[in-house]
Parts: C-alpha cells; sequence; structure tokens
C-alpha cells in the first residue's frame, strides 16, 4: 500500500514515520492512523529496524483528530465502524517506539504520542486534550494513558480544563522524557534512538513487555513475569556476548538473537 | 504601519524595532489598551526577520509610569488584571528571540520599572529614577519585578529597592549593574542608535540563544545547563553566522552577520 498521510524511511536501524498532513497541522484520520499502525507493525518485525520514530513537523506533532470528519457521526456509526480499536495494535508492537514531538501534540496527537514508549519534546511544544471544549472527551486511550503515566490528579485536572501544557510542565509531571531545544527535537530523538539501537534488541524487547506489565499485573504476577523474562534471556547469543565483552572489558556487539 | 496604534508608536528602522510608549500626558501610564498594543508590538517585532533588536522607550520626559490608577478602583481583581493585561506583554518580552533594550529616557515606576527589568538591556540618562513605587500604595511589585530584580542586582539590593522602595537614579543604577550605559540628554539619540544596531548587526541567532538559556540558567541544575549549552552551541555552531565569523576570523576581515 502506498501511504497517502505519511512518509516513511529507515536509517541506521531506525524506521521513521512522519506524520504528512502539514495543511491540518498533521490532524489525524481515520487512514492516517491505519497507515501508521500498519508501517509500525512492519517495522515490528523487520530485521533493519530495532528501533520506530513517530514524529511530526517544525509546527506540529498532530493537532487532534480530523473534526470534519467525524462531526456527523452517530454512536451507532462509530459503534459499527469502531474507529479507535485499531490503535490496539500500538500497544502490541514489541520493539520501541519514540514520539519526537515538535509544536502541538492535541487530542488524538497527544494519544499517539502516549502510545509511544518515549517521548522528546522541544521546548516550546504543547500537550493537550481540547476535547472537553467540543462537548466530547479523549476517545483514543487518553484519560488511560495519561492517568497511567501521571497519576489521577493531575490526569483529571489537565483533561478536565483542556488546556495545552507546556513542554517543561509535561516533563515536571512525568508525562514525557526529555525537553530539548526546538531546533534539535529530531536530531536529539535519533541520539536517544541510536543508544537504544545499540542495546541488545532481546532485551530491551523483554524489558518493555516486563514493564508495561507492571501498569496492569498484580505484583506477584509481575514479578514472576519479569523473572521468566529474565531466564529467557539466557537463550540469546547477547548474552554470552555481553557478558564475555564484560569480563574482557570492551564493548559488547549485539546481534539480536 | 503607526497608524494601527493608538497608545504606543511602532517603527521598524534598519533593523532595530522601537515601541515608543506614548501617552506623555499621563507619563506614558500603562492603559489596557496599551497593554495589548505593547503586546502586538512585540509580536509582529517577532514575526519580522528583518528585526534583530527591540527597544522600548517613551515618549516625552518619563519612560513609563506604570499601570494607570484611573484604571484601578476598590472592585479591582488585581490577579485577573495582571493575568490578562501584564502577563502576555511580558511573556512576549522574555519569549522574542531578539535581544530587547529599555531605553529609559525619564522616571521608570511601578509597572513602567517592571517592563525595564524585563527587558535584556537598560539605556538609562543620568536623571532619570527607578521607582519601586508599589510598596507606597500597599501592594507589591509585579510584571516579574520579583523573578527579574533579583537575578539582576541580587537579593539584598532587590530586597531594598522593594521594600524601602528608595528611588535609583540613573547614575546609581549603573553602579547596581542595573544599567549597561549612563547617556547624557544630548547625545540621547545617537548613542541609543549606535546601541541598537550595534546588537542588530550582531550573530541574532546566537544572542537569541544567551537569551533563551541565561535567565533560567540561574535556577536550573548545572547538570541541566550544561547540556542546555551543548544543544544551543550545536544550533549556533550550523549558522551562517559562524561560518561567517571564522572566514572573517581567517581573513583577517571585519564579519558581516545577518543573523541566521
Amino acid at each position: 500500500m502506498s501511504n497517502q498521510y505519511i512518509e516513511a524511511f529507515v536509517e541506521d536501524k531506525i524506521g521513521v514515520i512522519q506524520l504528512n498532513r502539514p495543511e491540518v497541522l498533521n490532524a489525524l484520520n481515520r487512514q492516517m492512523v491505519d497507515e501508521i499502525v500498519e508501517k509500525l507493525e512492519q517495522y515490528d518485525e523487520s530485521e533493519d529496524v530495532r528501533v520506530m520514530m513517530i514524529k511530526g513537523n517544525d509546527k506540529a506533532f498532530a493537532a487532534g483528530a480530523d473534526i470534519e470528519e467525524m462531526m456527523d457521526e452517530t454512536p451507532l456509526t462509530m459503534e459499527l465502524a469502531d474507529p479507535f480499536a485499531v490503535w490496539d495494535h500500538i500497544t502490541l508492537i514489541n520493539k520501541p517506539i519514540i514520539a519526537s514531538v515538535n509544536g502541538v501534540a492535541l487530542g488524538g496527537g497527544f494519544e499517539l504520542a502516549l502510545h509511544c514508549d518515549l517521548i522528546v519534546a522541544g521546548e516550546s511544544s504543547k500537550f493537550g486534550f481540547p476535547e472537553v471544549q467540543l462537548g466530547v472527551m479523549p476517545g483514543a486511550g487518553g484519560t488511560q494513558l495519561l492517568t497511567k503515566a501521571i497519576g489521577e490528579r493531575k490526569a483529571l485536572e489537565w483533561i478536565w480544563l483542556g488546556e495545552q501544557m507546556e513542554a517543561r510542565e509535561a516533563l515536571k509531571l512525568g508525562a514525557i522524557n526529555r525537553v530539548v531545544a526546538d531546533e534539535l527535537v529530531f536530531e536529539e530523538s535519533f541520539r536517544l534512538a541510536k543508544q537504544l539501537a545499540n542495546q541488545a534488541p532481546i532485551s530491551i524487547r523483554l524489558i518493555k513487555e516486563s514493564v508495561k506489565a507492571a501498569k496492569d499485573m498484580t505484583l506477584m504476577d509481575g514479578m514472576n513475569l519479569e523473572r521468566k523474562n529474565f531466564y529467557l534471556t539466557f537463550a540469546s547469543e547477547d548474552q554470552k556476548e555481553g557478558m564475555k565483552a564484560f569480563t574482557e572489558k570492551r564493548s559488547p556487539s549485539f546481534k539480536g538473537v | 504601519m503607526g497608524k494601527e496604534f493608538q497608545t504606543i508608536k511602532y517603527e521598524e528602522y534598519s533593523g532595530v524595532a522601537t515601541i515608543t510608549l506614548n501617552r506623555p500626558s499621563a507619563y506614558n501610564a500603562f492603559t489596557e489598551g496599551m497593554n495589548y498594543e505593547v503586546t502586538r508590538a512585540l509580536k509582529q517585532a517577532t514575526k519580522n526577520d528583518d528585526v534583530r533588536c527591540i527597544v522600548f522607550t517613551g515618549e516625552g520626559k518619563a519612560f513609563c509610569a506604570g499601570q494607570d490608577l484611573q484604571g484601578v478602583d476598590e472592585n479591582t481583581n488585581h490577579a485577573t488584571f495582571l493575568r490578562k493585561r501584564y502577563h502576555p506583554m511580558l511573556k512576549a518580552i522574555k519569549e522574542t528571540p531578539k535581544p530587547v533594550v529599555a531605553a529609559v529616557n525619564g522616571t521608570a515606576a511601578g509597572a513602567g520599572m517592571s517592563l525595564a527589568l524585563a527587558c535584556d538591556f537598560r539605556l538609562v540618562q543620568p536623571q532619570a529614577k527607578f521607582v519601586s513605587a508599589f510598596i507606597n500604595i500597599g501592594l507589591i511589585p509585579d510584571s516579574g519585578f520579583i523573578y527579574n530584580l533579583p537575578r539582576i542586582v541580587g537579593y539584598a539590593k532587590a530586597m531594598e529597592i522593594s521594600v524601602l522602595g528608595k528611588p535609583i537614579t540613573g547614575e546609581e543604577a549603573y553602579g547596581l549593574g542595573l544599567a549597561t550605559e549612563v547617556v547624557p540628554q544630548d547625545e540621547w539619540d545617537k548613542q541609543v542608535e549606535a546601541f541598537t544596531q550595534k546588537l542588530a548587526s550582531m550573530p541574532t541567532k546566537a544572542v537569541a540563544l544567551v537569551k533563551r538559556y541565561m535567565m533560567d540558567g540561574m535556577h536550573s541544575d548545572y547538570q541541566d545547563v550544561l547540556e542546555s549549552e551543548a544543544q544551543a552551541q550545536r544550533i549556533a555552531g550550523l549558522s551562517n553566522d559562524h561560518q561567517e565569523g571564522i572566514q572573517a576570523f581567517k581573513e583577517k576581515r571585519e564579519p558581516n552577520f545577518i543573523g541566521k
């Protein structure tokens, strides 16, 4: 399938998805989300990709959902089309996903960022859920993912008011990982992605599974999963290489097997 | 261009945008309209790539007498007042990447002093006065005063100026590090122009990066500031003006910076 609303390229084992509807500040429509999800799934299976990145352009990561597309919906048309269900596929991606945010990440755009594992943002970027001002609410995971990221009180305040929050504030709350100069958002995101791409891929993958489990599982189940995953790393060549390199006082070279 | 504004004059000339507070009969005191016009003028100057320096000054004898007290009564909610009128203006000064100069031609009192403090440089006339008048009417110094003044002169002096409220002359301001230069009245126009023209011919991108990180660096961790410096230097290192600076140095000539 050729992509209409995104561009994609792989460089240094980083699979990049660039949102590409600049005329509407990268507002997400359904086809665009389908294209993103499909590309993420391709990258997840590709041997050439170790880390994925989603980026917007200078003005916007993504400014919400396409309102015009939604205006005439009824509860039943939405129930039957279930447009948000496809977002669940992002949750099943095994490799790390980094959101590289310049400008605004609003509504669906913020939800897309929250679906990523790490968020790097420019100093003047802004995050928010304006849905409440339209008489609706977040629908693609906003209330759940933000609450798990920053806790109930701050999530309520943020989503109820519908105001845009500055990157520094989002950083303080733990909603995002790093704030960098606007001019360097992609460069710094890429630097982080390369660091991850040089780590042992099996470790990275199993760490992601284990950490994500901490949010939903009981402690004992989570501890058990972690333990099994730890044991599983010993099936990899990278574990042997990593420990050997350590004893030989050299840097390891990981192959992902 | 000036006719769009009623309470200020706005001119762009040779890379410098001049915002002249223009209510001389009221010593250029702020009205609601003036707050909004100053904010709009700052945004206009910020948008125009040709503008590489912004300067504030006052028409007539005063720089700015602060808030016009005719607009304040017992029903005023001072918090709402500040959030709505002053804060957008102060944010615009802080956020514009261009250096902002206060050419303090006369008294800067109350919020007028706050405005001068929010700028990156202050030029003063010897007889000009800075007065934090707030405490005299039972208010606190606002509009960024509490943030900016101790960062410029240190806590002890800032406390004296805020609480004891003694006026500071231009000469004293220079001694405190509050003023960049003291300029006699008869050389004022010429020297203000020379100073702002000089700023407008500097490597504006690099100047903007210093402005962006230095003030906030005063309350950031050392590690964070080092990281900011690394990123800022990366950006400056990619600028045309850096290339020009290096080239001019090699060729033993004056650099010609374009601000990008």
